[in-house]
């Protein structure tokens, strides 16, 4: 019979406390970015002009049959090269906090998009004659009119996608970078006790996860009310 | 002040909404457009600021094309006033960010000129006290004395009503018609999408009656009331006033 040992834990708690800012670094990295280039993405995906609507397509749809391991894997590989040629940085240096920011901001600005445009698409046609009848142009009829509505009603959702971009972000561990999934495993394999360690690290994620979904279905259960 | 010049529209789907619409409105002249539904009046309307496109004829506001894409149609559509059939009061401002937003980002005003304006109207509708609320918490009427308020905040040279009425509960309607009224009485441009006979004969100059996509008839009130031409608006007259 296993013994279980959890007395790694409470030492290792500072460099895990250490490894979850990283975590919660790229989380809220990756959610910025990728809710600002989503929006992008959603305006251009419906905008009258083909072409770049289907640019945008093209984009939102790649990203989305792409395993986000193989993105990161590719940034991981790439981003030293693509840094050594732009910004003439030693082909040692770090880059793999950069490398994962980048890829987890362009995987996550498709899902986004496609929130987003829902969003938008959400708030009644209506809305914008209004707004244009006042002589608005139609960037601000977007910005003051379409997009806080748009955002009010489609956060829940952001905010779900962004939970699960919080347990993804476990997936930086193909590129060695200490998140808080990372630094479990390191403590895991230097005591021997990765089994207590991985069986921590999951309680800690599902606590996270489990209190900002309880968080947003309320949420959402009070926008309904308005509505 | 607008003349419409021969406006045929097709939707993308095939449906012809407008087929060979003339018609013209004189400074200070109230207009009536009635008809039954699906016959294009909310179409037509929507084509004298552009929020629809007509693929023929000329559409002129103020001298102004419409349909000439060197247009500035924001610049034009600010000058021009529209009351919708739904409000369209913007949900997550306030009542009177409502009336400010479009003054300070299309006409440039300051924020103390707009409020400032923005209360006369409020109280000119009889809702200042309701200033800090939000259109959810207001009633349909007074939601639309509101979007009233809203478009006369800037300065508008002509009024375009579409249906503003119609989404409304009866005891409500004319709390609506008394603010329309008091406009058109003060010599108020205005081009009205309604079934209100009520209101047509009370302050309408002229009347036009549209049938699937034409103008079917463009009247003196007096002779539309009186002797109608066209058989099919003696018809639609007695369905809507019989009661």
């Amino acid at each position: 019979m296993y013994e279980f040992d959890w007395s790694s834990i409470r030492p290792g708690l500072p460099f895990l406390w250490t490894g979850m800012k990283t975590t919660l670094y790229i989380t809220v990295t990756a959610m910025v970015a990728g809710v600002a280039l989503g929006t992008v993405l959603a305006v251009l995906r419906m905008s009258k002009s083909r072409l770049l609507a289907w640019m945008s397509a093209a984009y939102v749809n790649a990203f989305r049959s792409i395993p986000l391991i193989m993105v990161l894997l590719w940034f991981f590989l790439l981003m030293p090269a693509l840094i050594e040629r732009l910004l003439n940085v030693p082909r040692h240096a770090d880059t793999r906090l950069t490398s994962a920011l980048v890829a987890f901001s362009l995987f996550q600005a498709a899902y986004y998009a496609e929130i987003i445009r829902a969003g938008i698409q959400s708030v009644a046609a209506g809305q914008q004659g209004a707004a244009l009848a006042l002589g608005m142009s139609n960037g601000q009829a977007m910005r003051i009119v379409i997009l806080p509505q748009a955002f009010r009603n489609m956060a829940p959702l952001l905010l779900t996608q962004t939970i699960i971009l919080f347990q993804d972000t476990s997936l930086v561990y193909v590129s060695a970078l200490a998140d808080f999934f990372g630094v479990a495993s390191i403590i895991g394999t230097r005591d021997g006790r990765q089994v207590e360690l991985y069986l921590f690290a999951g309680a800690v994620y599902f606590l996270v996860c489990f209190a900002l979904s309880s968080l947003v279905k309320r949420w959402q259960d009070r926008l309904k009310g308005h509505a | 002040m607008i003349t419409i010049r021969n406006v045929s529209l097709v939707y993308p789907n095939g449906f012809q909404a407008l087929k060979d619409c003339s018609t013209s409105v004189e400074k200070g002249e109230v207009i009536v457009v009635c008809g039954p539904s699906g016959s294009g009046k909310s179409t037509l309307i929507k084509c004298v600021n552009g929020l629809e496109a007509f693929q023929q004829g000329e559409i002129t506001v103020d001298g102004i094309s419409v349909g000439d894409p060197k247009t500035n149609l924001p610049r034009l559509r600010s000058r021009v006033g529209m009351v919708f059939q739904h409000f369209e009061l913007f949900p997550h401002m306030t009542i009177i960010d409502n009336l400010t937003t479009a003054q300070v980002n299309v006409l440039g005003r300051t924020k103390e000129e707009a409020i400032e304006r923005g209360y006369k109207l409020l109280d000119r509708v009889g809702l200042r006290a309701h200033a800090p609320k939000h259109p959810g918490q207001l009633s349909g009427g007074q939601q639309q004395r509101v979007a009233i308020a809203r478009a006369l905040c800037m300065d508008p040279i002509c009024m375009l009503f579409d249906e503003p009425t119609s989404a409304l509960d009866p005891e409500m309607i004319n709390e609506v018609l008394d603010v329309m009224v008091e406009l058109a009485r003060e010599g108020m441009t205005m081009m009205c999408v309604t079934h209100e006979m009520g209101f047509a004969r009370k302050v309408a100059h002229r009347v036009i009656f549209m049938d699937q996509g034409q103008i079917i008839e463009d009247d003196k009130k007096e002779q539309f009331f009186g002797s109608p031409r066209s058989e099919r608006a003696q018809q639609f007259l007695s369905k809507i006033l019989s009661h």
